[in-house]
């Protein structure tokens, strides 16, 4: 099959680069792959600037208010003077780096890649629905990302109030400087990532619905396809809200109205709203904020599914169980969002409801912990860099996740909100894990992106470094935030009474700044891969899913000639009664094949 | 120059660069594609990685302990100031007990069969799919156990968050916050707060009251605070201009201050400042910090610079959400004092009415010109321009 197959290749290729100029192939491209790429290489970069922040104000929290030269390169004269980082400065930094982790790289870059890349390849589909809307979507998403960036280079300095952007501190420019023309630039850069992350999750969820081939039943889907299809679902019913909450807050901002604000007195002078409340606002951040959560963590884990149950060579314990815990998750995190409000003021029996709604998420999440550990048990596994990424993020997800139980509970969050106990609960359980998630999909699709291999050493390498440094970043915080430190604060030298934990920022610091260093590996490694790395067998990791049956090379319509037909569901590893430890799902079942899986 | 030199060694760079690859296609096309690949995992690394995931194990064990011995006396979880606090203190021993034993539990599974079950070549994985039961049991278990914090979590919730004002009669005291300081209003021998509001803002009279309002008449404005012990307080909460958090970690107690409304937590002190300065904790607590201050004064001194000052404790409110610039200095010292001493702390202080007249009598004075310098020092500072850094 694959000798006549090899043939066709040529033929199809050689058609195509004719037709294709610099500009449709690489950069308005309609191909699901290349816009993956596109998602991807935005997202590295975004994630440099994103991480290279948060290494900045970790220096300025370790080191209180001493002089580097780093800050005078990176800030300038006006944010670090003398290379002193200015309080203003740091607050700017916390609220872009929250930004650009949370949307830029964690969604868009995260399901923009993978989405894009996965679900046409896993489910035999030639492309997305519509390229079309897919190319759209990913040039919005840029055009949000380079308003982002600009915003960063305004003379008032780019949005402070925090990546929640609560007004009235985001809506008035006396109360903080980068709530002028910073704020306006971070709505507008938000409003079009919006528009780019909606026509994206449409398109996904349309193929998803629609041009899965032939045999391949919705329980026959791969849990990446899974976790990406409810991932658009949930996006599509939580992001319009938060696009409601930027206009309305774009209103009060510049057309004098009052959603937000009422009865404001400011740098001298009563202002003129009336009758609004910042509590609406909240509730409507977080109507989209929690969602966000389970945006970004579904496809890592879904992600983690397809890689761990590939390289344990062994079926995901639970398939239809996953299935469930992912639904069970979608539909819980739409209705949990007080939880981030316990003490915002709004009534105590809301709290009651969403203490309720919110430590019930508990169950799924610990069935999806089980359920990894089971596949591990007694599997076969290949340790690879993907692999140790996947196992990273099973473990970080449960060291995070544990601590939402106190989170979640509203009498214990009145002690612990806002403090660093918070920074290191989502960090681990969302941001670290999502991360892992992200990486375990780059080391394992790789090859059928590029065609040639990452490099498994500095993968090994880069894995250690970063799981022991994640740690060492995030463990200690929940000690200082369980005694009472608040986030957000620029310095802690005003409040004696925090001076004994001074050297604990020093030791995170420390972590974070070696963490952060072993990251350029990955991005050697990245980088020389594209065009040194070994080239890439047809199917590297041996696994069952469509993709592997592509050519290496790339080809509009992903496959020549006709579409891969599906048999079986896509976990038979070392399934009995067969050569190899695997059996792609485009291999018909033999007579008298047993179906496991129910 | 060294703009052409600079371009040049990029173009030498790009060259070799575009050679090396030229170098690697050409190695390539001997070799027959084949399944395999250098760079997929052998078993010399599944062993390797294997024994390290096991390590990891033992790094996590590692740090946990470490942080507990060095960091453990940091978290507040006993000793708390206020009745409230003994319930949540418990309810977050529990919480934290149940997931320390379930993170040990869990990781030692994960990194022990990620090491136990590293793959070798002729190994075969078991062909296991589901098992009903098994996800059965694993739902059910956090179920119950969740059950059991919701319910204890919502009763103390429901304890500390819902007030019979009638019944209880607590203590009524606004605090009010703005960038970046906190201020506040005793209700005085009425028990009842003025009405208030920022459009009523003038001259003395900074957080708005409604000097017309009957009620008014006996609030006491201050810039500490003071609570009885053993007495529940309400704490009114306004803000003046952004959201701000009423953080008191002592008291357990934590509150949103949210512009054009009025918000509340309620809590009973059980320990003076005194007392609470007394306990052993806190005098351990408070040594090492000296400690430290001492330690980083000489070498501020040997800089030139002045040091810091020795520290005792008090009760503060600290700035819990983001306010602004100067987000990370707004305080408040809070102190709580014996009922009687209380007493004579409050009836020291003169009302917010009678400030206010003493204010316009002043300023009628000095627009007299009988006395021209000392009438605005009596002026509490009525502007409310952020304090810059």
């Amino acid at each position: 099959m694959s000798h006549a197959h090899d043939l066709h290749i040529d033929d199809h290729a050689h058609d195509h680069h004719h037709k294709d100029t610099f500009i449709t192939k690489y950069i308005f491209s309609i191909d699901h792959k290349m816009i993956s790429k596109q998602y991807l290489l935005t997202g590295i970069i975004m994630g440099i600037i994103g991480v290279g922040m948060s290494l900045l104000f970790r220096m300025q929290l370790a080191w209180p208010e001493e002089s580097f030269k780093v800050f005078k390169f990176f800030l300038g004269e006006r944010m670090a003077p003398d290379g002193v980082m200015t309080n203003e400065a740091y607050l700017a930094l916390i609220t872009i780096h929250g930004t650009i982790m949370v949307f830029f790289v964690l969604t868009a870059a995260l399901s923009g890649t993978f989405s894009n890349l996965l679900i046409p390849l896993q489910l035999g589909a030639r492309d997305m629905a519509s390229g079309f809307l897919n190319m759209v979507s990913y040039w919005l998403f840029f055009l949000s990302s380079v308003i982002m960036v600009v915003s960063l280079f305004v003379e008032s300095g780019p949005a402070s109030a925090g990546w929640t952007i609560y007004p009235p501190l985001s809506a008035l420019p006396q109360a903080i400087p980068g709530s002028g023309l910073g704020m306006t630039l971070w709505l507008v850069s938000m409003a079009i990532f919006i528009a780019s992350s909606l026509l994206g999750s449409l398109n996904y969820i349309v193929t998803v619905l629609n041009l899965r081939t032939k045999g391949m039943s919705m329980t026959r889907m791969p849990l990446t396809i899974w976790a990406f299809f409810i991932t658009a679902v949930i996006g599509v019913i939580s992001f319009p809200v938060l696009l409601s909450a930027a206009l309305l807050l774009i209103m009060d901002r510049s057309f004098g109205t009052s959603f937000f604000l009422s009865d404001i007195y400011l740098a001298g002078e009563v202002l003129d709203y009336q009758g609004g409340s910042p509590v609406l606002f909240e509730h409507l951040f977080w109507f989209l904020g929690h969602p966000e959560v389970y945006i970004i963590l579904l496809p890592a884990l879904g992600i983690t599914s397809e890689v761990i149950a590939t390289n344990a060579r062994k079926p995901i314990f639970g398939y239809r169980a996953m299935i469930m815990s992912i639904l069970a998750i979608a539909f819980l995190s739409t209705i949990v969002w007080g939880h981030h409000m316990f003490i915002s003021g709004m009534n105590p029996f809301l709290g009651s409801v969403f203490t309720f709604t919110t430590l019930l998420i508990a169950i799924p999440s610990a069935v999806k912990a089980f359920n990894y550990i089971t596949t591990i048990w007694k599997g076969n596994l290949q340790m690879n860099p993907a692999m140790l990424f996947s196992i990273g993020l099973v473990s970080t997800f449960i060291t995070g996740g544990l601590t939402g139980i106190i989170l979640g509970d509203s009498t214990l969050d009145i002690n612990v909100h806002d403090t660093y106990f918070v920074v290191a609960h989502f960090h681990l359980v969302m941001g670290i894990s999502a991360l892992y998630g992200m990486f375990a999909g780059i080391y394992h699709w790789f090859p059928r992106m590029y065609g040639r291999m990452l490099n498994k050493n500095l993968g090994y390498v880069h894995f250690w470094v970063t799981a022991i440094c994640a740690y060492g970043v995030f463990f200690p915080m929940h000690f200082i935030g369980m005694a009472g430190l608040p986030r957000r604060y620029y310095t802690n030298t005003n409040f004696p009474i925090f001076d004994d934990m001074q050297d604990v920022n020093v030791v995170i610091t420390i972590f974070a700044l070696i963490g952060g260093a072993f990251q350029l590996v990955f991005i050697y490694n990245f980088f020389s891969s594209i065009f040194f790395g070994e080239k890439a067998p047809q199917n590297p990791w041996r696994s069952n899913t469509l993709e592997w049956t592509a050519p290496v090379e790339h080809m509009h319509g992903n496959w020549p000639g006709e579409i891969p037909e599906v048999h079986r569901w896509p976990y038979d590893y070392s399934k009995p009664g067969h050569d190899e430890d695997f059996v792609p799902q485009n291999v018909p079942m033999k007579p008298g094949e047993e179906v496991l899986h129910h | 120059m060294t703009a052409l030199l600079v371009v040049l060694v990029l173009v030498l760079l790009s060259v070799a660069l575009w050679q090396l690859s030229k170098i690697f296609a050409l190695t390539q096309i001997g070799k027959k594609s084949t399944d395999e690949s250098s760079q997929v995992a052998g078993d010399n690394d599944n062993r390797v990685n294997g024994y390290l995931m096991f390590g990891f194990l033992a790094f996590i064990y590692l740090i946990t302990i470490i942080c507990i011995v060095k960091y453990g006396s940091y978290p507040l979880m006993s000793n708390s100031a206020s009745e409230h606090g003994i319930e949540v203190d418990q309810l977050m021993w529990i919480s934290m007990i149940l997931i320390f034993f379930v993170q040990t539990v869990t990781q030692a599974l994960l990194h022990y069969y990620a090491y136990k079950y590293s793959g070798k070549k002729g190994q075969v994985a078991a062909y296991i799919s589901d098992n009903n039961k098994l996800e059965f049991i694993w739902s059910a278990i956090p179920a119950i156990v969740l059950a059991v914090l919701i319910f204890f979590g919502l009763y103390a919730w429901t304890d500390i968050m819902f007030i019979n004002e009638k019944e209880e009669k607590p203590i009524v005291i606004e605090v009010y916050a703005q960038q970046f300081k906190w201020t506040a209003r005793y209700a005085g021998e009425d028990n009842v707060l003025g009405k208030a509001n920022v459009r009523l803002i003038e001259g003395v009279n900074t957080l708005g009251v409604d000097l017309a309002d009957p009620n008014a008449q006996d609030d006491i404005v201050t810039e500490e605070l003071h609570i009885p012990k053993g007495k529940k307080v309400i704490f009114k909460i306004r803000s003046q201009d952004v959201l701000h958090s009423m953080y008191m970690p002592h008291f357990r107690a934590q509150m949103n201050c949210v512009p054009g409304m009025v918000t509340q937590f309620a809590f009973t002190p059980i320990m003076t400042t005194q007392e609470m300065r007394d306990t052993p904790e806190m005098i351990e607590k408070v040594d090492n910090i000296n400690a430290i201050r001492t330690k980083k004064s000489k070498e501020l001194e040997a800089q030139g610079k002045t040091g810091l000052d020795p520290y005792t404790f008090d009760y503060l409110i600290l700035c819990n959400k983001i306010c602004g610039s100067s987000h990370y200095n707004m305080q408040m010292k809070v102190v709580v004092d014996e009922p009687q001493e209380y007493q004579k702390w409050l009836k020291e202080k003169t009302t917010l009415v009678q400030a206010v007249k003493n204010a316009a009598k002043a300023d009628a004075a000095a627009a007299a010109g009988t006395t021209p310098s000392d009438s605005t020092a009596t002026k509490p500072d009525t502007t409310v321009v952020a304090q810059a850094k």
